[in-house]
């Protein structure tokens, strides 16, 4: 199952990420995890937020360039090289990261979101070795 | 739609024995009325006699605007205070301004100029005509305002500085023409578009002059607005806008040959250039009274044609201006027009129309940066794709300029947008 992140492409200018932050607050939508790439004139932002579409149009709304994009959310558990382990097999199978970073720890568990280069088959390769994908709406009681 | 067909569709030989006569008389009459005019010609050891026709022009002296400058305010003008009934000045932005004057006379063959374009760009007495040039000491305002009056169609006096109040009148009068710079009409097509209005206006042809556009955002705002968009050309030096505009075919702009003259020459040489070749385009003003120009050097580069178009217009037809003699940028020894960035720019689809040229000198070496916006639709999550479209747009960049640029894509709606001429180059450099 593919879950959704709320991407933002933003200039390096000084309060330009509080403007997001400020306008996700006013709006009343809770950011359960977050990643900035940066690079010397702008940064990509990534969140994964209680409400995804409504995160885009009020972004959008206040003029952000914002995006959905299809992320996998993944349950690993909180045990040394289990995570070392699973990209293993993701790799064997010919998958590329894109990107990942972790959303949050829930006592013997821990999540992670990440983007592969070919996220459909992904999908299908974690699924096959026993491990669950969350939804929007799984990810939202955290 | 032919607003004017005697004097728009003559032939070859009848507007050269017209044009013919028109020249001799405005010699003569320059010579006694303009004493820079008679100076200068005293000085090629010309009298008025020696112009017999059209052919002749080539023997008259140049104007430039320095001339202009020089005799400021009214040192040029070949009658009476008295008589001149409107004044109009350049923008001026080094030095003073450039002062122009017209008579009564002047201003009716100015409206008519501006009703024959607007007749091109298919408007008539049944229409609407929003008017957002600048009104004032410019040009646009008045000209293309007199010029919508004299067709009889209802005018809408803009101007500029209230888009809002703008797109709003344009709905609810469902105005059906508008006549502005082509960067506004781009910033008012945004407007619509995130106000969600598109659906709800009811115009067919937009009158953009002013300043030089690209055939491809041209194209793009027709197909954005659903509109027919004419590129209408004009300086006040020789009369304001309505010198010349393009036709529904889109195949070079009309010049009002019976009143204005052109010439396309080698700036370099000074001398006539072949059909089609590039040039700068030289004006003679044939009917004028309060301020007769010979040869004004425009230092606009554009080519000439003068086949019959498919509209059966017999007229001279101007081709898409490339950009201005003294815009050209010197950058590391490489002449760079704006206009080559923004043709080049056009061809990426995933960019906005706006641009922003900024020229630098780090340790001695020129740097050009030229900032874009993508269109919120192309943005990706991914650096990788952010960085393989710098890369592209820096190709396209190099292939037109032979040179490279770093590009600096911007958020989407931060490029400033403008009312009236764009700016498009901000050169930092400190060379003098």
């Amino acid at each position: 199952m593919l879950a959704k992140q709320l991407s933002v492409f933003i200039e390096n200018r000084q309060g330009r990420l509080g403007e997001v932050l400020e306008v996700l607050k006013k709006n009343d939508v809770n950011i359960l995890s977050l990643s900035l790439a940066d690079t010397t004139e702008y940064g990509l932002l990534r969140l994964i937020v209680n409400q995804p579409e409504q995160g885009k149009e009020v972004l959008a709304k206040n003029g952000f360039s914002t995006m959905l994009t299809d992320i996998l959310v993944i349950k690993i558990t909180h045990k040394v090289g289990s995570l070392q382990k699973f990209l293993e097999i993701l790799a064997s199978n010919g998958v590329n990261i894109e990107y990942m970073y972790g959303l949050s720890i829930d006592g013997e568990e821990a999540s992670v979101v990440l983007k592969a280069s070919d996220n459909e088959n992904a999908c299908k390769i974690i699924s096959d070795i026993g491990i669950d994908t969350l939804s929007n709406e799984q990810i939202k009681n955290f | 739609m032919i607003w004017n067909k005697t004097k728009e569709c003559m032939s070859r030989d009848e507007m050269s024995a017209l044009q013919s006569a028109r020249l001799v008389k405005t010699v003569d009459y320059v010579y006694h009325n303009v004493p820079f005019y008679r100076e200068k010609m005293q000085q090629l050891g010309l009298l008025p006699g020696d112009i017999k026709g059209i052919e002749d022009i080539v023997k008259l002296p140049f104007t430039t605007k320095d001339d202009l400058r020089d005799n400021y305010p009214f040192g040029l003008f070949a009658v009476p205070d008295s008589q001149i009934v409107r004044i109009h000045a350049s923008s001026g932005t080094t030095g003073k301004p450039t002062v122009v004057g017209y008579t009564r006379k002047d201003l009716d063959i100015w409206s008519e100029c501006v009703a024959r374009c607007l007749t091109m760009a298919g408007v008539t007495n049944k229409d609407i005509v929003q008017v957002a040039y600048g009104y004032g000491l410019f040009t646009g305002g008045l000209g293309a305002h007199s010029g919508a009056e004299k067709i009889g169609a209802m005018v809408v006096p803009m101007s500029t500085g209230n888009s809002k109040k703008l797109t709003t009148l344009m709905v609810d009068f469902g105005a059906t023409a508008i006549c502005c710079t082509p960067s506004y009409l781009l910033h008012i097509s945004e407007i619509l578009k995130a106000e969600g209005l598109l659906d709800k206006i009811k115009i067919k042809s937009a009158i953009c002059g002013a300043e030089p556009w690209t055939e491809e955002m041209r194209i793009d705002l027709e197909k954005s607005l659903n509109i027919h968009a004419h590129d209408i050309y004009g300086l006040s030096e020789v009369m304001g806008p309505g010198v010349a505009c393009d036709c529904i075919y889109h195949k070079g702009l009309h010049v009002c040959e019976d009143h204005f003259y052109p010439e396309i020459i080698n700036s370099a040489t000074m001398q006539p250039q072949k059909q089609g070749e590039l040039g700068e385009l030289v004006f003679t003003t044939i009917t004028k009274e309060g301020l007769p120009l010979l040869r004004y050097r425009t230092k606009d580069l554009t080519t000439i044609d003068y086949s019959v178009c498919d509209c059966g217009r017999t007229s001279a037809r101007l081709g898409r201006f490339k950009g201005r003699v003294d815009d050209m940028l010197i950058i590391r020894g490489v002449n760079v027009f704006p206009s080559q960035v923004e043709a080049a720019l056009a061809e990426v689809k995933e960019l906005s129309h706006h641009y922003m040229m900024i020229v630098d000198r780090v340790n001695n070496l020129d740097t050009l940066e030229i900032q874009v916006e993508v269109n919120p639709e192309y943005l990706t999550d991914e650096i990788r794709g952010i960085e393989k479209l710098t890369a592209k747009i820096g190709h396209v960049i190099n292939q037109a300029l032979g040179l490279n640029a770093k590009i600096k894509i911007v958020e989407p709606m931060t490029l400033k947008r403008s009312e009236g001429k764009a700016v498009h180059v901000i050169d930092n450099r400190k060379l003098y």
